[in-house]
């Protein structure tokens, strides 16, 4: 049914709800961020216990160390709702795509030379079990953490790594080495170069503070690992190889380009809310840091041989100058 | 290449190379404590290859489809919100649907989405995972453009702009957050069988059909394409949730009790969460689509039969309450409305009594009880009102401790007694409106003792608002639950003489004076 209306305008009663009135300190226009997010996680009047975790609530405070005066202050700079999100992934995956198809009509990525391709099977093809690793710890940070600003950035970070992981499985197939992917899994399985790494992971799979699992997958490790290969191994394949790495993992690269705005900014606010806070961030960061790059030592000899361990050593400055950005001193 | 690639890898072996071929059986850590909630239900899994992925798609293809349907949302929703698309709906009784809904149904929606991150944690195999995940970001999205098509209104109209503050405090909204409360404090299994299975396939057609098209034949072109927007979604979650049903009953035979106990429940409870729906659809769309009963006959007890009957070969039966339900849906959307028109008080949306011809539908639609039973009533009513003496219960009520709706249907076989059960536990007395309630209760009594029913707690002292000071020389419990709820007097009692009604004929007269 449509109606012929004339254009006229109306004085509204309101700008906006009263949650986000109180919030802004107005009634004013709020964004659709604001109004998909704020204050919408239900907060008293459960009606049961989790039979699954009967000594806290439904959602819970307490289910981290850190404490918040506002948990929406860990809100993401990004502002993404799920609309905006997924527009945002829509863009991305369609120029990867594109990148794709150029490298593999052009015959660059199954012509990329044997010496490249061995280095992306043995050090890039493993990293799709890691990102796996990364979806199962955002997917409990999404499920168990407190108020919807991170959980649904947890939930779409989740949802992230899992196309990291069949961006790094199609990067396999375009450069026609199928076989090497079950090679790399049993390297991720067996080798010992790997080991640590996988201990790591699976260590973090049954850490109980959501909070101190987003410090330790999403600030220190992929803090680490992110810029080790997706700019230091991929600068070394292009300057041995050509750009052809560049195309093939582009999407990993703006994803984490992007991804740190968000990262940082919840352990700014996690920071900057008490001095508590400020402390444990440190100690979290500190102990991740350490064992980071611990993991990662053997996994960088794999992609850089000796000067592994000073490659590892830039991309660490990177990750110390971050927590200090955010205001953790470590 | 593509060409290539497409020789090597089928679109199945393709698929799992993207997904279950990532996962891995951990061994520095014990898989029970990985997956700690796998195994307390019950539920035994013997293998879980076998699960059969019931779509398949990888994120890139996730992202361009659903970023293709948000910038059409989206597009529409300015150009609705632009024209002032609110003046196009049939008359401003419409909006009090969209009141019920953005109170009731985005914070389930949200709900689900939490729910659902849960299980896509605690499952072990990577098939479930990856489905319950991509359900999770599916939920946020209809709870966002729920939010997002009705924010507009909330400007221009009355009894919106305190919803999310009224989600666990309003007290007809908590028979859904009972239900949703219910579903995510249970284990991982019982979830997927509540809310994917009993809410997402067996009931949700009548919980969206009538929405969807109720806001399409009422001009509400925002609310329709939301709806029609997210019913790609459900069509995935959908066979996610029976794909779920079949994997459980596949994998061991001592699952079929556990399941069985859980389709009886969760029908039942889904069915009472419905009852609102139902009103909606009988009494406050201005122009109606089909009866609640006609609704019920071809969601449920069509399609139900055709699903148990596919399910049958699995030993399972028909859900307990079916006959009931059916014998029910000649009442209960009248029993509803009628309990909601006598406390015009109470709701931040307006009541009013039918109009003649809405009378004569409602007679010709319920042929077997409308004049017996509820005509009767309201002809009271409408002369009561013209006598200046509008119904208003004031009187607390009582509700049902497992679904939480006020006790206010009647007894099977008997439409003129209200149907009351009760039962004790610990010394102490428990209601409920059915059967099927007090054996729910029965079966996890530890569980629905906890149940939050605002009308008890407000007498405890659990509901004041903000502020409020107990010590006080005339402080009395329950006393001040307008402020508690936040209510906008605007947005309470009969709908005619209120200020939607005035504001929308005076705007409407205006948009469309030549
Ligand atoms: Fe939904
Ligand atoms: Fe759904
Ligand atoms: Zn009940």
């Amino acid at each position: 049914m449509s109606m012929d209306l004339r254009t006229i305008t109306i004085e509204p009663l309101r700008q906006t709800f009263g949650h986000l009135a109180r919030r802004m300190g107005a009634d004013k226009p709020a964004s659709r961020y604001m109004e998909g997010t704020m204050d919408l996680q239900p907060v008293e009047n459960y009606h049961y216990r989790p039979t699954w975790d009967p000594s806290h609530d439904i959602f819970d405070p307490t289910r981290t160390r850190v404490t918040m005066k506002d948990w929406y202050a860990l809100k993401d700079p990004r502002q993404f709702f799920y609309g905006a999100w997924t527009l945002a992934r829509g863009r991305m995956q369609e120029t990867a795509t594109a990148d794709f198809d150029l490298a593999e009509e052009m015959g660059l990525a199954a012509g990329y030379p044997a010496d490249g391709k061995a280095v992306v099977n043995q050090v890039l093809l493993p990293l799709r079990h890691v990102a796996w690793g990364s979806n199962i710890n955002n997917s409990y940070i999404a499920a168990y953490s407190y108020g919807i600003a991170i959980s649904q950035a947890t939930a779409y970070a989740c949802m992230d790594q899992l196309g990291i992981a069949q961006f790094i499985t199609r990067l396999a197939i375009s450069l026609d080495e199928i076989d090497a992917l079950a090679e790399a899994k049993q390297a991720w399985l067996k080798a010992p170069a790997w080991q640590g790494l996988r201990h790591y992971i699976e260590d973090q799979m049954v850490m109980d503070d959501w909070f101190e699992l987003f410090v330790a997958q999403n600030f220190a490790l992929e803090g680490l690992l992110f810029p080790l290969i997706y700019d230091k191994l991929n600068d070394r394949l292009n300057a041995a190889h050509g750009p052809v790495m560049t195309l093939l993992t582009r999407f990993q690269r703006e994803w984490y380009a992007e991804n740190v705005k968000w990262v940082d900014a919840v352990l700014k606010a996690a920071a900057a809310d008490n001095p508590a806070n400020k402390a444990l961030l440190g100690e979290w960061i500190r102990a991740a840091r350490q064992r980071s790059i611990e993991v990662l030592t053997p996994v960088a000899e794999l992609g850089f041989g000796a000067e592994g361990a000073a490659v590892l050593d830039e991309v660490v400055q990177q990750l110390d100058a971050r927590a200090a950005k955010a205001g953790i001193p470590l | 290449m593509d060409m290539k690639v497409a020789k090597k890898l089928g679109l199945k072996e393709r698929y799992t190379m993207m997904t279950r071929d990532l996962a891995w059986d951990t061994t520095f850590q014990p898989m029970d404590k990985v997956f700690p909630q796998v195994g307390y239900e019950g539920i035994k899994i013997h293998d879980w290859d076998k699960w059969e992925d019931p779509f398949r798609l990888t994120m890139d293809a996730y992202w361009k489809y659903q970023a293709e349907k948000e910038r059409k949302l989206y597009a529409i929703l300015d150009a609705f919100n632009q024209n002032n698309g609110h003046l196009s709906v049939t008359d401003a009784r419409y909006i009090n649907v969209l009141k019920l809904f953005l109170g009731s149904t985005p914070p389930l929606e949200l709900m689900a989405a939490r729910g659902f991150s849960m299980v896509a944690r605690q499952m072990v195999g990577a098939g479930p995972r990856v489905a319950c995940m991509m359900q999770s970001v599916d939920e946020y999205r209809h709870f966002q453009t729920q939010i997002h098509s009705i924010s507009n209104y909330n400007r221009f109209y009355n009894g919106l702009d305190e919803f999310a503050h009224q989600q666990s405090r309003m007290w007809y909204l908590s028979d859904g957050k009972s239900f949703f409360d219910d579903a995510i404090t249970a284990g991982p299994f019982e979830f997927m069988v509540a809310i994917g299975f009993a809410f997402e396939y067996v009931l949700t057609n009548i919980l969206f059909v009538p929405f969807i098209s109720g806001a399409a034949y009422n001009g509400d072109m925002a609310a329709m394409t939301v709806g029609f927007s997210a019913q790609s979604d459900e069509a995935r979650h959908m066979t996610l949730g029976l794909e779920c049903i079949k994997f459980m009953l596949e994998q061991d035979p001592d699952n079929l009790p556990i399941v069985q106990r859980w389709i009886d429940k969760w029908t039942w409870r889904g069915t009472r969460k419905l009852a609102s729906v139902g009103m909606m659809m009988d009494y406050m769309l201005p122009k109606r689509i089909m009866s609640f009963k006609e609704a019920w006959e071809i969601y449920f007890e069509q399609n139900g039969t055709a699903l148990f009957t596919d399910l049958a070969r699995y030993g399972i039966k028909v859900p307990k309450c079916f006959e009931q339900t059916i014998e029910e849906k000649e009442h209960i959307t009248h029993q509803s409305w009628i309990g909601f028109y006598m406390k015009p008080d109470a709701t931040p949306f307006h009541t009013w009594m039918p109009q003649p011809e809405e009378l004569d539908w409602l007679s010709e639609k319920y042929p077997n009880t409308f004049d017996k039973y509820y005509r009767p009533v309201y002809e009271y009513w409408i002369e009561q009102e013209k006598a200046g003496n509008r119904f208003n219960n004031k009187t607390q009520p009582m509700n049902c401790q497992v679904c939480v709706s006020t006790i206010k249907f009647n007894e099977p076989g008997d439409p003129m007694e209200m149907c009351f059960r009760e039962t004790e536990y610990k010394g102490e007395k428990f209601h409920f409106c059915s059967d099927h309630c007090k054996e729910i209760f029965e079966d996890e009594p530890e569980k629905y003792v906890q149940t939050f029913i605002s009308s008890h707690a407000a007498l405890q002292g659990k509901c004041e608002p903000e502020g409020t000071d107990v010590n006080a020389h005339d402080y009395r419990p329950g006393a001040r639950m307008h402020a508690y709820w936040r209510m906008d007097k605007r947005a309470s009692g009969d709908f005619n003489g209120s200020e939607d009604q005035k504001n929308f004929a005076k705007w409407r007269a205006q948009a469309t004076r030549n």
